[in-house]
């Protein structure tokens, strides 16, 4: 394992790193927390301001009289000490006051509290789930539902080539909301528990197996905002970001209505006649997203943690498991069930993972075909 | 029982044994406390090496020098051995050096307890260690180890982690349970509980923290245990369980932790800057109701590291208010300390400098502790680096230059001889510039959003990220000074008197310098 984190791409890169260093654009003035652009995140951004001055002012104080002893009241200065000690005025006082503070501080905070909390049904309701490592989308009025995974090319984290503007803060499929209506998200997990971070809207909601929590926001100013996961999930928390497009109400609906009919035409392809090429060929994409993290790109996984694929035995001649593993997961270990992806993804990716790495060759080679999925999901007697 | 009374006769000598048998079967306070000291410096620079690595790979956005995986890896064992290896065992050292000092008595009530209390150490960290090298690495869920990344979803290493944690939690409980015994027991005659030192006081409180909360994380880690491999789901959601539950548990162990490495930094402050301002502390019996209050409250704060969990409305303003109370006793603490300064007659000896570095930046790490614990906004700092920011200013400036403050203060007694002034301030100031130079520009990438155990970031992250890696760089080499400088000081050096410091106070001050093997075999005699 000590070995394992000089793997890959370690030799190629120092260079590449001092090469593209330059190339960077970094914020010296990034200093602060960002300005919302909802009521609510505005809120919390001058409830932090508040809080911050008052810290800043109590600072000053206290430290101008420490700082004034250290200079006043040196031996040098002051050869003897004086002798005075407890003094029961002053001591309450400086019990009594802070805690008048704090009061001050709690009130305005308890009623910002007070409006977020609020798990009412939203004009648009989507269930976000996290998964490892990537988030799921669920429009529950629409029926639309999509992966939004990391779109930030290997090669730019590895400094083999230059760093895109928004480098690890980009998606392959953004999540779009109507601007100036209600939005409710229900946040879970599927596997372990994710943070679903947006800044701008000031929602930070864990997202946990077997609970559902709720967050709601309202934005009146289209645009892109982003965001990503704030609990540590495993070893690409870093890389499951999460990025918004808010868009007029027309927009919007059009977006509806294409996502619609890309559901339809997907339906459409189950049915479809497949080669093994075709299949392969979609199949190595969804690895691509969904397998590679963990089963990497040869497909020999990660020793000790995550299983070989090439030249395992399900792999190879036992095409049923295969599916079953797919479909139900594997308890008791990181293999979750990946029943959500659609019966072409599903069936493309198991025969690309039986043909690829000279799978095809060593076993029987058999592929899958949607079909085998459709009939594995009925109900057994 | 008739073994251990034919053995009695052995216990007749005086000296310490020779070679390493001295060590190894040590029953001396001193010598055990010497132990825990080393130990812990050793945990220090181990849990340090790894800081050095993180920062590293932070230096520029981009996977440099590890894999995300091993960058996990990095961020739990760096926690666990800085908390469980560093700041703890040298908190238990000191304690075993200047409580029976402190209060006149011989040694430790529980002398034998507390050679097994040391000696089962390093075989957790041992332990620990080792799961680098086993086949899917060590344990990678961070330090708080929430479930089910750290059962269902952890490498096969997480029974070595539990069973480490097993261990330390044992030693730590005996340690306390003989903490507790001395101070209750030996005291001479005449000191009551109320003439206790503020350090005795700091750490019979600590170590009833301690007994109260180290079976709980006993218990988290036991109950992940079952999970893990006997088909219990307490952390399941699939199985009934609660993947929360955890979080609960693991925090009401945690939150009383973090005063548990705090509070005998309160002790050692107050000793130090009452010494060097040679001037009374201000308020001795507010110090010990602020240290007892802190300590109640503890008790009932611990939800406010799980705002984002998604707890009802009236639990999250609770905590909060809760929460928000702790800065009332604080206050009084840092007060009472400048009223201490106020009008004495102070010198800059090190430990001065340590102590009044601690007031200030502890003071800061205390601010933005009060700003997360309102809860709205507490939703953007949550988990980004503004934590990491607040937790590193309360514990390296914190609890670890009350440490070192300790160890310049109390090293005269020790072995005899004064440290070199020189180096040793010339260690405050490069510490002190490395410390706020790496954690100070933390907060401003957590404000500006970055999530922490972020092994990558994203572009307006990367200058002040390279900036606090300069810092963190600087702070870690200059600690090598800090062992240079005591291993001169145990060598050699300038003899040091019995007061050792002009306005030095207190029992440990009366016995020759170096203290000797046996101090107070007969009790003295306290007004």
């Amino acid at each position: 394992m000590m070995i394992d984190f000089f793997r890959n791409h370690s030799h190629k890169l120092f260079l590449a790193t001092i090469l593209f260093t330059n190339q960077l654009k970094a914020d010296w003035f990034a200093l602060n927390m960002t300005r919302g652009i909802t009521n609510i995140s505005n809120e919390v951004f001058e409830l932090h301001m508040l809080i911050f001055w008052i810290c800043v002012a109590i600072g000053v104080v206290v430290f101008s009289v420490m700082f004034y002893s250290m200079y006043a009241h040196t031996k040098k200065k002051n050869p003897v000490a004086a002798t005075f000690h407890e003094n029961t005025k002053v001591e309450i006082a400086w019990t009594i006051i802070p805690f008048l503070i704090l009061i001050a501080m709690a009130v305005p905070a308890s009623k910002t509290l007070v409006k977020i909390y609020d798990d009412e049904a939203g004009d648009v309701n989507i269930q976000v789930t996290g998964y490892q490592w990537k988030w799921q989308y669920r429009y529950l009025e629409d029926d639309i539902s999509f992966f939004a995974n990391l779109s930030t090319d290997l090669d730019e984290i590895y400094n083999l080539v230059p760093k895109g503007e928004n480098y690890l803060q980009e998606v392959d499929e953004m999540v779009v909301l109507p601007a100036g209506k209600k939005i409710r998200f229900l946040i879970t997990a599927n596997d372990v528990i994710h943070s679903w971070w947006m800044p701008a809207f000031a929602i930070k909601q864990d997202a946990i197996p077997g609970f559902v929590n709720t967050a709601w926001t309202k934005v009146d100013t289209p645009g892109i905002y982003r965001g990503k996961c704030t609990e540590l999930c495993g070893k690409n928390h870093g890389f499951m970001p999460i990025v918004v497009k808010v868009v007029e109400q027309d927009e919007y609906d059009a977006w509806v209505t294409e996502k619609k009919e890309a559901a339809m035409k997907m339906a459409e392809l189950t049915t479809k006649e497949w080669t093994t090429e075709e299949l392969v060929q979609r199949g190595e994409g969804v690895y691509a997203v969904n397998c590679v993290a963990c089963h990497q790109t040869n497909g020999e996984g990660i020793s000790g943690i995550f299983p070989a694929l090439a030249g395992s035995d399900i792999s190879l001649n036992n095409k049923e498991r295969h599916i079953e593993i797919l479909m139900e997961g594997v308890q008791g270990a990181a293999m979750n069930s990946f029943d959500y992806l659609s019966e072409v993804e599903l069936a493309s990716v198991i025969t690309y993972t039986r043909q690829a790495w000279g799978n095809a060759e060593d076993g029987d080679g058999e592929i899958v075909v949607p079909k085998d999925i459709v009939e594995y999901k009925k109900p057994k007697i | 029982m008739s073994a251990v009374i034919e053995n009695h006769h052995d216990d007749h000598h005086h000296g310490p044994a020779k070679g390493i048998q001295r060590w190894l079967f040590t029953t001396n306070h001193k010598d055990i406390g010497t132990l825990y000291l080393w130990f812990s410096f050793a945990m220090f620079l181990i849990g340090g090496a790894m800081a050095m690595v993180i920062r590293a790979e932070l230096f520029q956005p981009g996977m440099q020098i590890v894999e995300p995986e091993f960058y996990n890896q990095m961020i739990t064992l760096h926690g666990l051995i800085m908390i469980f290896g560093g700041v703890m065992p040298a908190f238990v050292g000191l304690a075993n050096w200047l409580v029976p000092m402190m209060i006149g008595a011989p040694d430790m009530a529980l002398p034998r307890m507390n050679n097994l209390s040391f000696w089962i150490l390093p075989f957790a960290f041992f332990i620990l260690l080792s799961s680098l090298f086993m086949e899917g690495g060590a344990p990678n869920f961070g330090w708080t180890f929430y479930a089910p990344l750290s059962t269902t979803y952890a490498p096969p290493s997480v029974t070595f982690f539990i069973f480490s944690v097993h261990i330390m939690g044992a030693s730590s409980i005996m340690g306390s349970i003989n903490v507790v015994v001395t101070i209750m027991n030996m005291r001479a005659p005449g000191v009551g509980l109320m003439k206790m030192p503020l350090f005795v006081w700091s750490w019979l409180i600590t170590a009833y923290l301690l007994i109260a909360v180290m079976p709980v994380l006993a218990g988290a880690v036991t109950m992940m245990l079952m999970d893990i491999h006997f088909g219990t789901s307490f952390f399941n959601a699939a199985g009934g369980g609660d993947p929360v539950l955890f979080q609960h548990i693991f925090w009401f162990f945690g939150h009383p932790e973090v005063y548990i490495m705090i509070l005998p930094a309160f002790g050692i402050v107050s000793h130090i800057i009452e010494t060097f301002s040679r001037k009374q502390l201000f308020g001795y019996s507010s110090m010990v109701w602020a240290m007892l209050s802190i300590a109640i409250l503890s008790f009932v704060v611990w939800a406010h590291h799980m705002f984002t969990v998604g707890m009802p409305l009236a639990a999250e303003l609770f905590f909060m208010w809760a929460t928000m109370l702790i800065a009332v006793p604080t206050g009084v603490k840092v007060f009472n300390w400048i009223a201490t300064m106020f009008r004495g007659s102070i010198t800059f000896e090190t430990p001065m400098l340590f102590a009044c570095a601690f007031v200030v930046l502890f003071t800061i790490g205390g601010f933005s502790g009060l700003m997360l614990a309102i809860v709205p906004a507490d939703f953007q700092y949550h988990d980004t680096y503004f934590v990491v920011a607040h937790f590193h200013y309360v514990l390296v400036p914190g609890a670890i230059f009350s440490i070192m403050a300790a160890v310049y203060y109390w090293i005269p007694k020790w072995c005899g001889n004064m440290y070199d002034e020189r180096l040793g301030k010339l260690h405050f100031w490069l510490s002190f510039i490395g410390v706020n130079v790496t954690f100070f520009p933390q907060h401003f990438i957590g404000l500006a959003g970055m999530p922490r155990r972020y092994p990558d970031y994203a572009l307006q992250f990367a200058d002040w990220n390279m900036v606090s890696t300069v810092g963190a760089f600087l702070f870690g080499v200059s600690q090598l000074l800090f062992l240079f400088i005591v291993v001169k000081t145990v060598m050699g050096g300038k003899k040091a008197t019995d007061q050792v410091w002009e306005g030095a106070r207190g029992l440990e001050w009366t016995v020759a310098s170096p203290a000797p093997y046996h101090t107070f075999t007969t009790p003295p005699k306290v007004d």
